[in-house]
């Protein structure tokens, strides 16, 4: 076996704090061969892209490394003073962050920023450091280097863009690469190419790659070696054949059950059970408390029929001189009563411009919303308040969707008083009891939104969302933000509701195997359009079109999983 | 609807005092000693302005308790014709220049707090409009900012006090002064609150708290007050600090030129322009006690301000 390139030995990150000392990373350690991608793997605050951050030399203080030691090619590098580890940073390791957007400085030229960074590391030439541009480009794939050369990263796209970051890593020819999610910000397909890219570098150039991600996915097809971190503590380490297919610590087995399979359909998603405290739900109690409403007319709870949304692009008095991006492009699909349709497709697609228009938060520029017969676009005000009641909605940011100044005990009320649902001295324990349902405690009610998790905080999105005991509920990517562990609570949530309540849902994901677990019919998104619609088992079996094919292909799958 | 009686909450919530103790604002307040000082300046020079008749000698504005031969007492030495003593000595009209300051900080706090508010609601309600709105309410408002930008604070105010003075009638005038100054000095610094309320509606709007409360059907004037306001409240605020120290230096300089609080009811302003008159004279102490305390206010204010911007921006901790 070759020597590792890099060796990270009991490393332990510290941060003073007014609470006392926290350790956001114990003990870690592990090595990186040269040509090896080794994932480290764990929810968000598992330490894992802290120990990035440490080898790079980048802990922001006041975290500072308090033991352990850090070996680069045979020489220590954690002790190193600020001057020299800068030396190291971007020439012995390269980087590659996860938003593309923020990791290039907009204000010049991918060329310029190339040549300046090899300028930098490399004692060469200007010229010779163009060519040597040149060829980075054409390496990482991107089409036309020399007309690419010149402009800015806002005329790229974010695929494009990741990879020029990558180029920039490897301009000094690093011996290794800290990836540090890189590929979270990035769409399904394109978020495929880009890995592909990094394993065709990491065996081609012997550069030794740490991939930071939360996506099993992601490890299963890209990494040779994997490490599983959980509470800042290494759990679990070695080949990711070996540890994926028998795993031995009890976390990593239950975040392996966690992962969606796209394959089988289940009637539960299997929960992360590790460290994780059960949280019930109360499905029973609520239904219990559930006033039935009738079923719809026709059957159909919804009918969007040929919608349309267009934004102006350039605006100007004279509508004749108005440019328009139509994001939107006559959409038609039915809802049943108790069904929970699906909407899938890339980011840009028009998804969630579907589901605002539905929810009446954005207006339609054509087309008919129809809900239980009635078209909701030409509502009076009296029946479109008695159509709000009867629909709500879940976010896809638990953080932005809570108001931060507001109590839950407020936030869930929200709904309750405005729609006058009960008279006031109700109203507080009607909003204790919903807290309590949703698997919170009735305590949860004077405390402020920031002191709950991701999953907390969604669950008080739910609570907030079920207050008016609503017919149907549009779910515009309630998982996405959320750890794997957590997005099978949520998810299960969610299923409970439409069987027990028969809740109507709108399920809108980028998740394939999420939405294949989770949606009776499926409709796919492309540039506006509804391009398919079928019954799920149907559409995963067998895609009529080209490009559901292609986004079902680009599923990261764990074969080591299937069955 | 409730099948199980209800169990009251058995931890009550921490109270408000334990909870603003405990907060990290207090707590990076007692890391700073800047802090410290200037609010301990800032807090004691108001509260002697507002119990200005406990810790004042005399009234100045009583004309009984004057003694025009008290005039020009120098400060710390005994009167020549009444033996008479004053901490910081007497002005022309031997007025103790000591009491005259405290209920001159009372004018001059009352103009700078009332102006503060006065921009602060304008600012935040323009502001609210153009921000949530958009569109045409949004380049109205926004123009006008600009167009009252291009002119100093200094000059509107003092336009906006001349056509207010020349449209009240003689006789209130000096009653009225007051309020055209808060009128004025509001009215001509408006324009920072609503830039930075409008910038900070338009980040909150689009979030999706707000998309909740509409999709709930909640009007737009809820949204914006119950909704919008309490999450950009804290920018305001330490504007509003700094603006402060600003809307007292800007009565000060009214008062100086003369456009401001009349001599029959001085604010610190105008004591320094009666004082400024002797200061050639060797009647020093007639400019120099007022424009110290002038000084310290307007500075403990500020740097208290400064402070604040700087605990509450988590960037920079």
């Amino acid at each position: 076996m070759t020597e590792p390139v890099l060796s990270i030995r009991d490393l332990t990150v510290e941060i003073p704090t007014r609470q006392g000392l926290f350790k956001p990373v114990r003990n870690v350690t592990y090595d990186i061969r040269p040509g090896e991608i080794r994932g480290v793997v764990g929810e968000s605050g598992a330490g894992k892209s802290m120990t990035g951050n440490a080898v790079i030399g980048l802990l922001d203080a006041p975290a500072k490394v308090a033991s352990g030691e850090i070996w680069l090619k045979g020489r220590r590098i954690d002790n190193l003073n600020a001057e020299e580890k800068r030396a190291i940073r971007g020439k012995e390791i390269g980087m590659i962050f996860q938003d593309p957007l923020t990791s290039l400085n907009p204000l010049f030229t991918i060329g310029e920023q190339l040549v300046e960074t090899i300028q930098l590391h490399l004692k060469v030439s200007a010229s010779e450091a163009r060519d040597r541009a040149l060829a980075l480009l054409e390496r990482v794939s991107i089409p036309d280097p020399v007309t690419r050369f010149n402009q800015y990263p806002h005329q790229f796209s974010g695929g494009m863009r990741q990879r020029v970051v990558i180029a920039l890593a490897l301009c000094s020819e690093p011996s290794v690469i800290v990836a540090d999610e890189p590929t979270t910000a990035l769409d399904v397909s394109i978020q495929a190419q880009v890995l592909d890219l990094i394993k065709e570098l990491a065996s081609e150039t012997q550069v030794g790659v740490i991939l930071v991600t939360h996506d099993m996915g992601v490890i299963a097809d890209t990494t040779e070696q994997v490490t599983v971190m959980y509470a800042g503590q290494v759990v679990e380490s070695g080949s990711t054949d070996q540890v994926l297919s028998a795993p031995t610590h009890a976390y990593t087995k239950s975040l392996i059950a966690a992962v969606p399979r796209p394959q089988v359909k289940l009637h539960r998603f299997p929960q992360v059970s590790y460290g994780n405290r059960e949280t019930t739900f109360k499905i029973e109690d609520l239904a219990r408390n559930w006033e039935q409403t009738a079923p719809s007319k026709s059957g159909k709870l919804l009918q969007v029929q040929g919608v349309t949304k267009k934004f102006i692009e350039k605006p100007a008095i004279l509508p004749s001189r108005r440019r328009y991006f139509t994001a939107v492009d006559n959409v038609s699909f039915d809802i049943k009563d108790g069904e929970v349709f699906g909407l899938v497709g890339e980011s840009g697609s028009g998804k969630s411009t579907v589901a605002r228009m539905i929810g009446t938060l954005l207006p339609t520029d054509g087309g008919a919303i129809q809900f239980d017969g009635d078209d909701i676009t030409t509502m009076e005000p009296k029946a479109l308040a008695e159509y709000r009641k009867q629909i709500q909605m879940i976010f896809q940011d638990p953080f932005s969707s809570l108001n931060p100044r507001m109590k839950v005990e407020s936030i869930v009320a929200e709904p309750l008083i405005h729609h006058k649902l009960l008279p006031p001295d109700q109203i507080s324990a009607r909003v204790r009891e919903l807290l309590d349902r949703v698997g919170l405690t009735r305590e949860a009610a004077a405390k402020y939104p920031h002191e709950f998790s991701g999953g907390q905080r969604q669950r008080i999105s739910i609570a907030r969302a079920l207050a008016t005991q609503p017919r149907f509920l549009i779910c515009d990517e309630p998982t996405s933000a959320l750890d794997v562990s957590i997005q099978a609570q949520i998810l299960n949530i969610l299923k409970d509701l439409q069987e027990h309540l028969g809740l109507t849902m709108l399920f809108i994901s980028h998740d394939l195997p999420v939405v294949r677990q989770m949606c009776d019919r499926v409709g796919v998104m492309k540039q506006g359009k509804l391009v398919e619609l079928q019954e799920t088992e149907a559409l995963f079996a067998n895609p009529q079109q080209e490009y559901t094919a292609e986004l079902l292909d680009l599923m990261p799958r764990l074969a080591q999983l299937s069955g | 609807m409730t099948d199980q009686p209800l169990v009251p909450d058995t931890k009550a919530a921490p109270s408000r005092l334990r909870r603003a103790l405990d907060s990290d604002l207090f707590y990076a307040f007692r890391r700073s000693p800047v802090a410290m000082i200037s609010s301990a300046v800032a807090v004691g020079l108001i509260l002697m302005a507002v119990f200005a008749p406990f810790f004042a000698v005399t009234n100045p504005f009583d004309p009984a308790s004057l003694n025009l031969m008290n005039g020009f007492t120098p400060p710390m030495e005994p009167n020549a014709f009444t033996g008479e003593t004053f901490f910081m000595g007497t002005d022309d009209q031997g007025r103790d220049v000591y009491s005259t300051i405290l209920y001159g900080m009372r004018i001059s706090l009352f103009v700078g707090f009332s102006a503060v508010l006065f921009a602060v609601v304008l600012g935040i309600i323009l502001g609210l409009l153009a921000g949530y709105y958009g569109g045409w309410a949004d380049s109205f408002i926004m123009r006008a900012a600009d167009v009252q930008l291009t002119f100093p604070a200094i000059l509107v105010a003092m336009l906006i006090f001349g056509i207010a003075k020349g449209i009240t009638p003689v006789e209130h005038r000096d009653q009225m002064a007051i309020w055209v100054l808060i009128l004025a000095i509001g009215l001509s610094d408006w324009v920072q609150f609503a830039r930075v309320v409008r910038g900070a509606t338009l980040v909150e709007k689009n979030k999706d708290y707000v998309s909740a409360a509409r999709l709930i059907g909640r009007g737009s004037s809820l949204i914006m007050i119950r909704h919008i306001l309490p999450n950009i409240l804290s920018p305001v605020l330490v504007i509003a600090t700094i603006s402060l120290a600003l809307a007292i230096i800007a009565e000060a300089t009214l008062s100086f030129l003369g456009v401001g609080a009349p001599p029959t009811q001085p604010s610190l302003g105008t004591l320094i322009r009666v004082g400024q008159g002797y200061l050639f004279s060797g009647e020093w102490w007639i400019l120099f006690f007022p424009a110290c305390t002038l000084l310290a206010l307007a500075l403990s204010v500020n740097l208290l301000g400064d402070w604040l911007r700087d605990a509450l921006n988590p960037r920079l901790k």
